[in-house]
């Protein structure tokens, strides 16, 4: 069944976020094939530690594709060569036996790197508070289901929503943008009934906000390749058109149709 | 607290091309209280909305989209004029007097055909100006850099040199207009002759494959440029999306196609005296 | 110590109602005069900064990941009850609150779970205000699904991501109140210590996890929202980082820890492949809607499962639980699994694990229909196993997945330090031994939109006036002090071990003796060998690195030392519960065919630990169950 995997890893250290960080070459002998991306990294952490040596450094936590915490550069694609996975369920028998495997940081300005591989994602908290939500204080909801969704609505909101939050958009963009990430958290709220009332001015401020810390979208289409959960582009065009719905459209007329 | 310290490091090397420090103070403070994220964005809200439009890079890109659908246009126009040069002298030469004397007598001759121009030069400059600043706006947005070798999987050769098919191909229009409508570039010119100074230049092979070059560039640029605006405007429909593609690969083809053909015919002796 | 567990009096139905009525209320302008720490920002902790903010009070929020977003409450998938009987299949209030009851073997507050079915309703209700995108029918109205342990289809879900979506829903309200500057957030700090000042709750001490800089933060309340401890086992279904520490921290400080014993195995999971495995992945509850489970009859059996014929296959649960079949609740069906293959009759190049089989389903509703509902379930199979659950049956076994243990809170959710709460899974309170599905996600988010920002004015309101100890009382550099000493102290050990080894060593001692059976001598040789170990933890552990910038191996050093204590209590927990009862399975005490043999006469209790200092000798204290409108039985699925 399982295989092993003779591997050298080259993995970027860096002692904290502004010193001057290289590659560090180590050897992975004996890795087996039914291992995850990061349990692999977990064994050559141990070997650090038993060696005397500092553990390599990572965000992980859920492991199973969800959390969003998970990230890494490998081999130059975001979250590994398999599509729509993320680091932490990418496995090792993606991988042949004797390969180099390079693995770096995401790389943003606005993603500065904290330690080893690990950065802080904290400008895409700053584009949610800016208006990634869809204000309904606490106790007063009318009943559920008293507004009706289509179900192709539900579910495009849905395709939207299912974003992670990772930042492999970022880390793939030749131009470093978060078009992706912001737009799919645009196009979940905007998508639904209840986001119309707030449906520009949310726009407007979270694009706003992304643009002060982010690269431009120049439509690529890397971002949707990397993406583990595979959200579509189509959602940036749908941003666009609602930021310039934003500054053009009366709103004292927005409940008119 | 930590965090004050790092984003502070943030803020110096975002300063340096963001729109306005208003950011600055919120990130700096990431950990502590702090007012309405967007209560800053409003205070510097001065400008005319249009300007304000622009200054956002999603804004950029619709000028960029727009204009570049200006010059789509002119681009297609003028290769079919010029394909008029298979006509014989007398048509093209007619049909640039014919530009001359648009809206004539609505508007006095050539005034027209200067509104036209005015338009294009407002649209190249602005396109050129907006993918300037984006330029720039990318280059920071990435300070250091990936230090090992990336993988695309999605942007291709097209995307990813746009500037530079941009850059060759607006050189190369100077060139151009030098050549062909100014003062000529050494071969034997003489105003409103186009059929005579087409020949005379293009038979010319240096400048025969300049031409091809030049155009080809602008072939890989209108391939990613022509797919892009439906996404930078927004037209995005599921029924519609799968032809957006090839719209711009058609619409790339064909320009190529058209305006290679001219020097070739010149030097093959289809088109001359 | 006292357990009050202050029930307001009254008819089960009306003792919520009264009890709002009746608490002492904040005005609006006084709110801003208190600061409320919550740490946690999941489902439970994330609601309530949210809720405490909108209201007006200080909130600092704290969480040890780099955003709100991460907490584990993310990774539930499957869906969340509500008593909203939009199906019209004859759900209530009362039919939840009996489920739920019943669910956890009779060993849950009525007063609580009642309060939880009613809640539930506007769960649902709130949630879509947010924003969540919920599964819709064609006529655009919510869709509903059935989940163990009910007869009626009531758990809403969002794809296989329910989880996900509620907590961004809830971050996003969060994120609403970061952004006003009502709540102040703290990321990338964790909780190292709880400091009480006279008897109360005066704050936290945490360190930061970037700079290792320990810092303290005080309140007129702490909320604590910190999850479980099911990573006491090493390998559970929870993210890496889950872990006891805030709880442990609190209990150390005088919460009493409640019925630590009860933990639930949730029956599927992808079973372990191999011995670096980190952790388990949960594959939803809601698979067991179309799936049927099954091993085959004879252990010899070495066929592919598509060539083994009918005759042959043990469709084990719908043999032995007739009327609820694949969907009997988890503690049921997860036993079934492991007597199963304890008698060799394991699938898998392990023999580790049963089928969960869905040819038939594909069959009976086409691949479409299947892909549908389980796309993203079945891909995530696929990457994990390399096997295509459309082909080939998913292979399924039990793992740790959910504690229903915690600190003791009473009716308000206070612990029994004043002024310190605990909301969600780190409290013990509405689930007895045995947890339903799609009720973790239910309850969390009860105890942080309506329970807690009901109660806890209850407790402020006598406070006006005051001012939060400040940070530099003796208490809390005393707190510090010791606090510094102990990370310091892990790396001036320099032993040969890595904390990732020991916590290993100790998960396998806790699933082994304390798992999903348990016995007197296997728990008696636990209670000996989770101290001998923790005494090699002092002695021989290694934390590479330093503590003055990120160190994870520091981190998790610090958390492991917390999990030897808990294990100790968890087992002395386990051992006292002379009975059988949910998730804590005592092999003495089972009926002649297996099943779990409650003992109300003397066990219908909350067993409450209180900290004396020393791990292996805490003190058990009993708050009794009174069942005034359900009638003990004996619990059946068959």
């Amino acid at each position: 069944m399982s295989t092993e995997l003779n591997l050298t890893l080259k993995i970027w250290r860096q002692a904290g976020p502004d010193a001057p960080g290289a590659f560090d070459t180590i050897a992975a002998p004996g890795i087996n094939d039914e291992m995850s991306f990061l349990e692999m990294l977990d064994v050559v952490n141990e070997r650090l530690i038993n060696d005397g040596k500092e553990a390599v450094v990572f965000d992980h936590d859920c492991r199973e594709g969800i959390c969003g915490t998970c990230s890494l550069m490998i081999d130059g694609q975001a979250h590994g060569p398999q599509k729509g996975t993320a680091t932490c369920q990418l496995h090792m028998r993606k991988f042949a036996d004797g390969q180099e495997i390079t693995i770096e940081p995401w790389r943003a300005t606005a993603f500065p790197v904290v330690k080893d591989l690990m950065v802080d994602r904290s400008a895409f908290d700053r584009i949610i508070e800016s208006g990634g939500y869809i204000t309904a204080e606490t106790g007063g909801a009318s009943d559920a289901n008293l507004t009706p969704i289509p179900k192709p609505v539900a579910d495009a909101a849905m395709d939207a929503a299912a974003c992670i939050g990772c930042g492999a958009c970022v880390a793939a963009c030749p131009n470093s943008a978060a078009n992706l990430f912001t737009a799919a958290k645009v196009s979940h709220l905007n998508l639904l009934p209840q986001g119309q009332a707030e449906r520009y001015s949310r726009v407007e401020a979270m694009v706003d906000t992304m643009e002060d810390f982010f690269g431009s979208c120049t439509n690529h289409g890397e971002c949707q390749e990397a993406c583990p959960k595979e959200i579509s582009i189509d959602f940036i065009a749908m941003m666009n058109k609602d930021y310039l719905k934003s500054k053009f459209k009366n709103r004292k007329t927005l409940s008119r149709n | 607290m930590r965090g004050q310290i790092k984003r502070t490091a943030d803020t110096d090397r975002f300063s340096r091309w963001k729109r306005t420090g208003v950011t600055s103070a919120a990130m700096a403070t990431t950990t502590v209280a702090r007012g309405s994220a967007d209560a800053g964005s409003k205070a510097k809200r001065k400008a005319p909305f249009p300007v304000e439009f622009y200054r956002s890079a999603l804004g950029k890109k619709y000028v960029m989209a727009l204009t570049g659908i200006m010059l789509m246009g002119f681009v297609f126009a003028h290769m079919v004029g010029n394909l008029k040069m298979y006509l014989g002298a007398e048509d093209i030469n007619h049909y640039g007097e014919f530009l001359r004397e648009l809206l004539v007598p609505i508007l006095p001759r050539t005034v027209f055909l200067w509104l036209l121009r005015g338009g294009l030069i407002t649209a190249f400059a602005l396109h050129i100006h907006a993918a300037y600043s984006l330029t720039r706006m990318n280059h920071a947005a990435r300070t250091v850099g990936y230090q090992a070798k990336r993988d695309y999987i999605a942007a291709n050769f097209a995307s990813r040199t746009m500037r530079w098919t941009g850059v060759i191909f607006a050189l190369f229009l100077v060139w151009h207009l030098f050549d062909l409508s100014w003062t000529g570039t050494g071969a034997t010119w003489v105003r409103g002759q186009a059929y005579q100074n087409i020949d005379n230049s293009l038979s010319r092979v240096p400048v025969a494959l300049l031409y091809i070059v030049a155009n080809l560039a602008l072939g890989i640029h209108l391939f990613h440029g022509a797919w892009s605006l439906f996404q930078s405007m927004g037209w995005n429909n599921p029924r519609f999306n799968p032809m957006r593609r090839n719209f711009a690969a058609g619409f790339a083809g064909l320009i190529v196609l058209g305006n290679v053909s001219f020097p070739i015919a010149v030097l093959a002796g289809i088109v001359g005296n | 110590m006292e357990l009050n567990s202050k029930i307001p009096a009254g008819p089960l139905a009306e003792k919520w109602t009264n009890y709002k009525f009746e608490r002492k209320l904040v005005t609006p302008a006084n709110r801003r005069k208190y600061d409320i720490i919550v740490v946690g920002t999941g489902l439970a902790g994330g609601a309530a900064a949210a809720t405490l903010g909108e209201q007006g009070y200080n909130v600092k929020a704290f969480t040890f990941h780099d955003s709100p977003r991460r907490a584990h409450s993310i990774a539930a998938q499957g869906g969340i009850n509500a008593a909203k009987n939009y199906k019209g299949d004859g759900d209530s209030v009362q039919r939840l609150f009996y489920d739920t009851v019943k669910g956890g073997d009779f060993r849950s507050r009525e007063a609580n779970v009642y309060r939880l079915a009613e809640e539930s309703v506007r769960i649902i209700d709130q949630m879509t205000a947010q924003g969540v995108p919920f599964a819709r029918e064609y006529g655009g109205l919510l869709d509903n699904r059935s989940f163990g342990g009910a007869q009626v289809s009531r758990t809403f879900y969002a794809r296989g991501q329910t989880g996900q979506q509620l907590l961004l829903g809830v971050y996003s309200q969060l994120a609403r109140q970061i952004g006003l500057g009502n709540v102040e957030l703290h990321n990338r700090t964790e909780l190292i210590d709880v400091v009480v000042v006279d008897g109360k709750a005066a704050g936290i001490v945490v360190r930061d996890l970037l700079t290792g800089e320990i810092s303290s933060h005080s309140a007129h309340a702490v909320v604590l929202a910190t999850g479980g401890y099911s990573n006491s086992f090493f390998l559970s279904t929870n993210a890496m980082a889950c872990n006891v520490t805030a709880a442990w921290r609190a209990h150390r400080k005088g919460a009493a820890f409640a019925n630590p014993c009860y933990t639930q195995i949730h029956p599927t999971c992808i079973p372990q492949s191999d011995d670096f495995q980190s952790k388990l992945t949960l594959m939803s509850e809601s698979l067991r809607n179309d799936g049927r489970i099954w091993c085959p009859k004879s252990p010899d059996e070495t066929r592919s499962p598509e060539l083994i014929p009918e005759e042959d296959r043990d469709y084990y649960l719908e043999r032995r639980y007739p009327s609820f079949g694949n969907l009997a609740p988890r503690d049921i069906a997860s036993r079934a699994a492991k007597i199963v293959v304890d008698e060799g009759k394991g699938v898998g190049p392990l023999k580790n694990g049963v089928y969960l089989d869905f040819a038939e389903a594909i069959g009976r509703l086409g691949e479409d229909t299947i892909r549908e509902r389980y796309g993203n379930l079945f891909e995530m199979y696929e990457r994990i196993t390399n096997e295509s659950p459309y082909k080939m049956p998913m292979r399924i076994y039990p793992a740790v997945h959910y504690t229903m243990g915690g600190l003791w809170v009473d009716y308000e959710l206070m612990t029994t330090v004043p002024g310190l709460y605990a909301a969600g899974e780190a409290n013990f309170s509405d689930h007895g031994a045995n947890r339903l599905g799609a009720s973790a996600l239910m309850q969390g988010l009860a105890d942080g939109y309506f329970v807690l920002p009901n109660t806890i004015s209850n407790y402020l309101a006598p406070q006006l006036g005051t001012t939060p100890v400040p940070t530099d009382h003796p208490e809390f550099q005393a707190a510090e002090a010791t606090a510094k000493a102990r990370f310091d102290g892990y790396l001036a050990i320099g032993g040969t071990r890595s904390p990732d080894s020991f916590h290993q060593e100790l998960g396998k001692i806790m699933w082994d003796y304390c798992g999903m059976e348990r016995t007197k001598t296997g728990l008696e040789k636990a209670l000996s060998e989770i101290p001998a170990l923790h005494e090699e933890f002092r002695k021989n552990l290694r934390v590479t690195g330093s503590g003055e910038t990120t160190n994870q191996t520091l981190e998790k050093a610090a958390r492991v030392d917390d999990f030897f204590e808990l294990a100790q209590v968890m087992c002395l927990d386990a051992l006292t519960r002379e009975e059988s009862c949910g998730g804590h399975f005592r092999a003495e005490h089972q009926t002649g065919e297996g099943e779990a043999e409650r003992d109300d006469e003397h066990f219908a209790h909350v067993a409450a630990w209180e900290w004396t200092g020393n791990a292996s000798a805490p003190n058990r204290h009993t708050e009794p169950l009174t069942f005034e409108n359900i009638h003990l039985a004996v619990r059946s699925y068959k």
